[in-house]
């Protein structure tokens, strides 16, 4: 009876002090039934009914004691039964209102004289007596009551049979008696619940209105915020439109979690799901389901934030705590515990509670015994009904399908057993993790590095048997000598360690601890059979991660150091499958596994070494291939990368490379690829010239070899001189022949990427041109994946740079392809085709081509692109196309809003940007009526305001910029107005050539006006120009004296205004000869 | 012993034992006499180590522990099953329990494990040889049931006829395919650990045990 009334039975949410009943027809039915009982007791069980209570049942009866008839001691106020017990104190004792009860005898009386009362009366005295088992039979009673749930009447049995005694005797049976009752009111209220078992508005609500308390800004919440879609509720409770109620669906809820995007999820009666979002500009939900079904909110939200999980499960764990607490105080008084709810912290504590009860998976199945008596717990809220019964009818009525919910769930605490022991520091780790990842990890595999998501839960309704065998086979690891352990080992290898249901098995019968556990033994046979077993299931990410946590690395990189090679190379294969994500390849490294690993590559030294005979030899250069595997996972991240060269890694990856095992060359070449994205590595390759032998590879037949090689060199040929050692080992024809095979995608962009880099060089670019390469290049502009796309398009962009290769991709067609790539969004294709387009534009002819494809409007329309690469790259294609358009000036005006954006762009931070847009105003400025209009924007203050910056490219083109928008009215004045001429005069001082000679003919245009001679002259401009006038560059020599010839006349001019009759007394300007000889230098060329 | 006979002697071993040196055989011969003491020798008795001594040597040098065990491999090392292992069979047996290939080590385990010496490893047999491997836990009701269990498991891992008993075939045939299941039911072979410190002793240092 206990636990149904604990569970079953629905409390009303009365606040501290005494609780009711609700009015439910649950509560009623259940109350029917216990009548019926008590009635009846004393006819079936006439025995039992003397039975004395340990403690009177009391409470406030509504009876008048006129209603007591024989038997009964009447009084006015009070009533005394004539039954005593064995003191002489009556059993039933009644003093307005007060009422007490020692016997079943006399209840059941009682209630036959209550009549109509009846159910009044016993749900009064449910109501006073919380714990009437307790009461009848004594504290004890009551707790193995609750224990003896699973083993039931066994363990009462076995209390009698230990003490004869007859009263106890009765005392069990009238326990049984009791357990009977209990049982069958349980089922009694399954009938009514299994009515309730679908999700209703109510359910939503409640859980929506819960996940609201706890959200908004800061770590400790849940969420970011959960709100409805639309504020109108309808009466039935939904908020979902009419139309839609019809499908079942109850509301939509925007979710905003810590850790991703805001999600759009429709609650309807059949479970939650994502779906296809809010539409941007109306009110509208797109209906369409885009995710799978969850039962709840919560396991949803679960699913898709781990940062929600986690707090989730901290909450939840908070909770458990107190709820343990609780246990004690409310077994040690009931009555005390009420008093001590304080309402300062009840509020807390029901949230808690019913957070608690809304957390699903992990806590309820491994704390159930704690949920029990959280029921008694509830003192200020009420349990909302339909998710509460679900889990105790789970519990208790459907003990034998408990699976069906249960079991899953019981697989999700399974799963992850660790968060929520120590969710503080896994939170701590993460976020460590988060800054470290941003510091030194390669980005290359950002999906595969999230956490993969474990969504087994609902899945593995029934376990295979395969579960119960490894079951078994892990106790008899955990209990054997080695003898049973290898036994235990051998046979677990049979089983299909490629399935994923066998490597969660092998997890989540806790496994992992003990294979890791092995490791850590003497026993070789042990640790063979161990590792062969792990390198099997850490194929599976989740199992990568488990064996991780549980300090699977550390021993791992220890047994690298095992004289016995084939427990190295399993334990390097292991490590290798293990290292696929960033935390573990740091572990790796901090446990010094890359020094080890490195030394596994040095299959002389090894072969040096003594050997032992034994079973479990291996070949010298199978340990390397080993350890090559290893070093290749842990390769991609950066930290790796330095760990490796430093300890001399790439010398000797260069010497396995001369090997000729293809499964050894894969690995090698692997792992230089990924260490190749380093400065100081591709330095080290160089030096060991391994580019030779990597060319070599590309002949191979291995698609895969092929494939890492041209990415080996995709990433080195960064550099000038391994593009020259290219074309000197004959790589570059092997890579244009791999052109023509566009099957393998992989490989194909990781050669166009080879050829694009190699291409850099002018003179690959031409040895491309002979193999026919460009018009592959040409060819594979259509139909491609974006990969390809980008290297393809970059290739011919640098081909571009040829004048030939120019007019072979214009005859090829290759124009119109280009062009219409030109309307994508991918960032770093953009940036390729803009620069191929730029190239192309530098051929009158393919100008034509350009323009009649309008492609100049659709470059200067990626001037608005978001990303910086893309604006400065369309920016620089933007000035050969109006270098060589015809109508280039109309053509520009034509586009509206396009030469304010120009402008405007003049704000940007990046210099990049600047210096290309810096390029295309000066080649726009060309046009007389386009400068007119960009001075109007404000071209020049823009100008000015950028000239102090430090960059000699951006230097080079804003002094270009500077000198052509001079030409217009009075611009020339206003740089001076605008302190740009002084900080141009600073530039001289670069070393820049470029930037001289821009300079100079800037300040040439800028020294027609007289005030900006004498900033020029006062910032020391004569001299500086005086050194550039030596200069070999012509057009450097005759701006620069044209300057000064300008600044000299102005002096002259002043001289002579000033002392009109003594023209020998002048500023301290350069002598009269010295003005001579420099004009006369300008004068020569 | 004189010394053209133990020459003589150490020619002999070396051409019989495939797995040792000259010089190998020369320290294990010198060991073997340090380890058999001052007997003298005489006509017709026969100079080896008796049961005591050699399961001591297998205690202490070679880590071994169980009785039964350490009993069959005497037996294994005793060829001609006169009580006691002479010189030569203890070169012999070291041959292949420190140096043996997969071939000698599989014929001298499984030896070791047929108890009766009927050609079969029985269910009985590996019963008996694994009672000891698990760790009984006083809950359970029947505490070999783990035992049967096991050698259910090794029977369906090894026994390719099911005919319910290992033949020297089936062993032969489940151990080519997993190496570790050599010494399925038991020990029989030093651990590597305690091979390479009794290599490194009596091949290194032989002076040490001449000079005993």
């Amino acid at each position: 009876m206990g636990v149904a009334l604990t569970r079953a039975t629905q409390w009303s949410a009365a606040g501290h002090g005494t609780r009711t009943l609700e009015v439910t027809p649950l509560n009623e039915a259940i109350l029917t039934e216990i009548v019926m009982f008590v009635e009846s007791f004393i006819y079936k069980h006439p025995q039992e009914a003397k039975y004395v209570f340990v403690e009177p049942l009391e409470w406030k009866t509504d009876l008048d004691p006129s209603a007591f008839g024989s038997g009964y001691i009447v009084s006015e106020t009070t009533v005394n039964s004539e039954d005593v017990d064995k003191s002489g104190q009556p059993l039933l004792f009644l003093s307005v209102p007060q009422i007490k009860i020692r016997s079943f005898g006399q209840l059941s009386r009682f209630l036959f004289m209550a009549k109509s009362t009846k159910l009044t009366e016993a749900q009064a005295c449910i109501e006073a007596n919380r714990n009437p088992v307790a009461k009848i039979l004594g504290l004890d009673y009551k707790v193995i009551d609750e224990i003896s749930e699973d083993s039931s009447v066994l363990s009462i049995l076995d209390k009698i049979t230990k003490d004869d005694d007859p009263a106890s005797e009765t005392k069990m049976k009238i326990a049984m008696l009791l357990k009977q009752l209990d049982l069958h009111l349980l089922n009694h209220t399954l009938k009514h619940i299994s009515l309730e078992i679908r999700l209703n508005p109510g359910t939503f609500k409640n859980d929506i209105e819960l996940l609201k308390r706890f959200s908004g800004k800061g770590k400790q919440t849940v969420l970011e915020f959960i709100d409805y879609t639309s504020d109108y509720e309808f009466s039935n409770g939904c908020r979902a439109p009419p139309w839609r109620q019809l499908r079942g669906e109850i509301c939509y809820v925007l979710v905003k979690p810590h850790d991703a995007e805001i999600l759009c999820v429709t609650c309807s009666k059949g479970g939650v799901f994502l779906n296809g979002g809010k539409t941007d500009d109306e009110e509208e939900v797109n209906y369409e389901r885009t995710g799978e079904i969850y039962k709840d909110l919560v396991t949803l939200l679960r699913e898709k934030s781990a940062i929600f999980s986690e707090n989730m499960s901290k909450q939840g764990f908070l909770h458990v705590r107190s709820c343990h607490l609780c246990t004690e105080k409310v077994r040690v008084s009931e009555g005390q515990q009420k008093e001590k709810d304080q309402p300062d912290e009840t509020p807390r504590k029901t949230e808690d509670a019913t957070l608690h009860k809304a957390s699903t998976a992990s806590h309820r199945s491994a704390l159930e015994s704690s949920r029990i008596n959280l029921g008694k717990k509830q003192m200020t809220k009420r349990l909302e009904p339909s998710l509460n019964w679900k889990t105790t009818v789970d519990a208790k009525g459907k003990r034998s399908s408990v699976r069906d919910t249960q079991g899953g769930k019981h697989e999700g605490r399974l799963e992850k057993p660790r968060p929520s022991i120590l969710p503080g520091i896994a939170q701590f780790r993460k976020s460590v993790q988060k800054v470290e990842d941003i510091i030194s990890d390669s980005t290359s595999e950002s999906e595969e590095d999230e956490e993969p998501s474990e969504r087994r839960k609902e899945a593995n309704a029934d376990l295979p048997s395969e579960y119960w065998q490894i079951q078994k086979l892990v106790k008899y690891l955990k209990r054997g000598n080695q003898t049973a352990t290898v036994i235990a080992l051998c046979s677990m290898k049979d089983f299909k360690l490629a399935q994923e249901t066998c490597q969660l098995a092998i997890r989540n019968v806790g496994g992992l601890e003990v294979l890791i556990n092995l490791l850590e033994t003497d026993e070789v046979k042990c640790q063979i059979g161990s590792l062969q077993i792990l390198k099997e299931i850490s194929h599976n990410p989740q199992i990568r991660r488990n064996i991780v946590e549980l300090g699977g690395l550390p021993v791992m990189v220890n047994i690298l150091d095992s004289p016995f090679k084939c427990l190295k190379c399993l334990a390097a294969e292991t490590i290798a499958n293990v290292a696929k994500f960033r935390r573990a390849r740091r572990a790796v490294r901090r446990h010094g596994g890359i020094t080890k690993l490195v030394a596994l590559l040095d299959h002389e030294q090894n072969s040096t070494e003594p050997t032992y005979s034994s079973l479990y030899e291996t070949k010298d250069v199978e340990v390397a291939r080993c350890g090559a595997l290893a070093l290749w996972s842990c390769s991609k991240s950066n930290g790796n990368k330095e760990a490796i060269r430093k300890t001399g890694g790439i010398h000797l990856l260069a010497q396995l490379l001369k090997t000729s095992h293809e499964n050894m060359l894969i690995p090698v070449v692997g792992t230089l690829q990924e260490c190749a994205s380093e400065e100081n590595c591709r330095a080290a390759i160089k030096a060991e010239r391994i580019i030779e032998n990597l060319v070599k590879n590309l002949n191979s037949e291995n698609e895969q070899l092929q494939e890492h090689c041209a990415m080996a060199i995709y990433q080195c040929a960064e550099d000038e001189e391994t593009r020259h050692l290219m074309r000197r080992h004959g790589g570059l024809k092997p890579l244009a022949s791999l052109l023509n095979e566009t099957d393998n995608k992989e490989r194909l962009a990781a050669v166009t990427g080879a050829i694009w880099k190699c291409s850099i060089s002018k003179e690959n670019a031409t040895k491309f041109r002979k193999y026919k390469a460009i018009e592959t290049l040409v060819g594979l502009l259509t139909d491609q994946p974006e990969e390809v796309l980008v290297n393809v398009v970059g290739a011919l962009g640098e081909c571009c740079q040829e004048q030939e290769n120019r007019v072979i991709i214009r005859k090829c067609g290759g124009i119109q392809p280009l062009v219409k790539l030109l309307v994508g969004t991918n960032q770093a294709l953009l940036v390729n085709v803009t620069k191929a387009v730029g190239a192309c534009a530098v051929e009158p002819e393919s100008m034509m081509i350009i323009d009649s494809l309008d492609a100049v409007r659709l470059l200067w329309s990626l001037l608005k692109s978001p990303h910086p690469e893309v604006k400065a790259s369309a920016a620089w294609a933007l000035c050969p196309c109006i270098q060589n358009a015809k109508d280039a000036g109309e053509m520009v005006r034509s586009f509206i809003g396009g030469l304010e954006l120009v402008v405007s762009l003049l704000k940007s931070d990046n210099k990049e940007v600047l210096a290309s847009v810096c390029a295309a105003i000066t080649n726009i400025a060309k046009d007389q009526e386009n400068l007119a209009i960009i001075t109007d924007y404000g071209v020049v203050p823009l100008l000015s305001k950028i000239a102090n910056t430090t960059d000699d490219k951006l230097r080079q083109h804003l002094a270009e910029a500077i000198s052509r928008c001079c030409m217009w009215g009075r611009n020339r004045e206003a740089f001076g107005e605008h302190r740009a001429v002084g900080l141009l005069v600073r530039y001289l001082k670069s070393n820049d050539a470029n930037v001289h000679r821009a300079t100079a003919q800037a300040l040439y245009q800028l020294s027609e006006d007289a005030d900006n001679c004498i900033t020029m002259h006062e910032n020391g401009a004569v001299k500086l120009l005086l050194d550039m006038i030596g200069s070999s560059d012509h057009d450097l020599q005759e701006a620069a004296a044209g300057c000064i010839s300008n600044i000299r006349r102005l002096a002259l001019a002043i001289d002579k205004a000033r002392y009109p009759y003594n023209s020998n007394r002048h500023y301290k300007l350069p002598s009269i000869t010295q003005h001579r000889t420099c004009h006369s230098h300008a004068q020569e060329p | 012993m004189n010394r053209k006979k133990l020459q003589k002697l150490t020619d002999s071993l070396t051409k019989t034992s495939k797995h040792f040196n000259k010089f190998e055989v020369k320290c294990l011969i010198s060991l073997f006499y340090n380890l058999v003491g001052d007997v003298t020798e005489r006509q017709g008795v026969v100079i080896g180590l008796d049961r005591n001594a050699f399961r001591n040597i297998l205690h202490v040098t070679f880590g071994m522990t169980d009785d039964m065990t350490m009993d069959r491999v005497f037996r294994g090392f005793d060829k001609d099953n006169d009580g006691c292992v002479s010189v030569t069979e203890w070169v012999c047996g070291l041959s292949v329990f420190l140096r043996g290939t997969l071939e000698e080590k599989m014929k001298y385990c499984f030896e070791v494990f047929d108890l009766n010496g009927d050609g079969f490893i029985s269910k009985e047999e590996m019963f008996h040889m694994l009672k000891n491997s698990l760790l009984k836990q006083p809950s359970e009701e029947d505490p070999d049931e783990g035992v049967k269990d096991l050698v259910e498991i090794t029977l369906k891992k090894m026994d390719r006829d099911h005919d319910g008993k290992l033949s020297v075939a089936d062993y032969e045939q489940a151990v080519r395919e997993e190496t570790l299941l050599l010494e399925a039911f038991g020990p029989c072979l030093p651990d590597p650990k305690s091979q390479m410190e009794f290599e490194a002793q009596v091949f290194e240092e032989p002076h040490e045990f001449s000079e005993m």
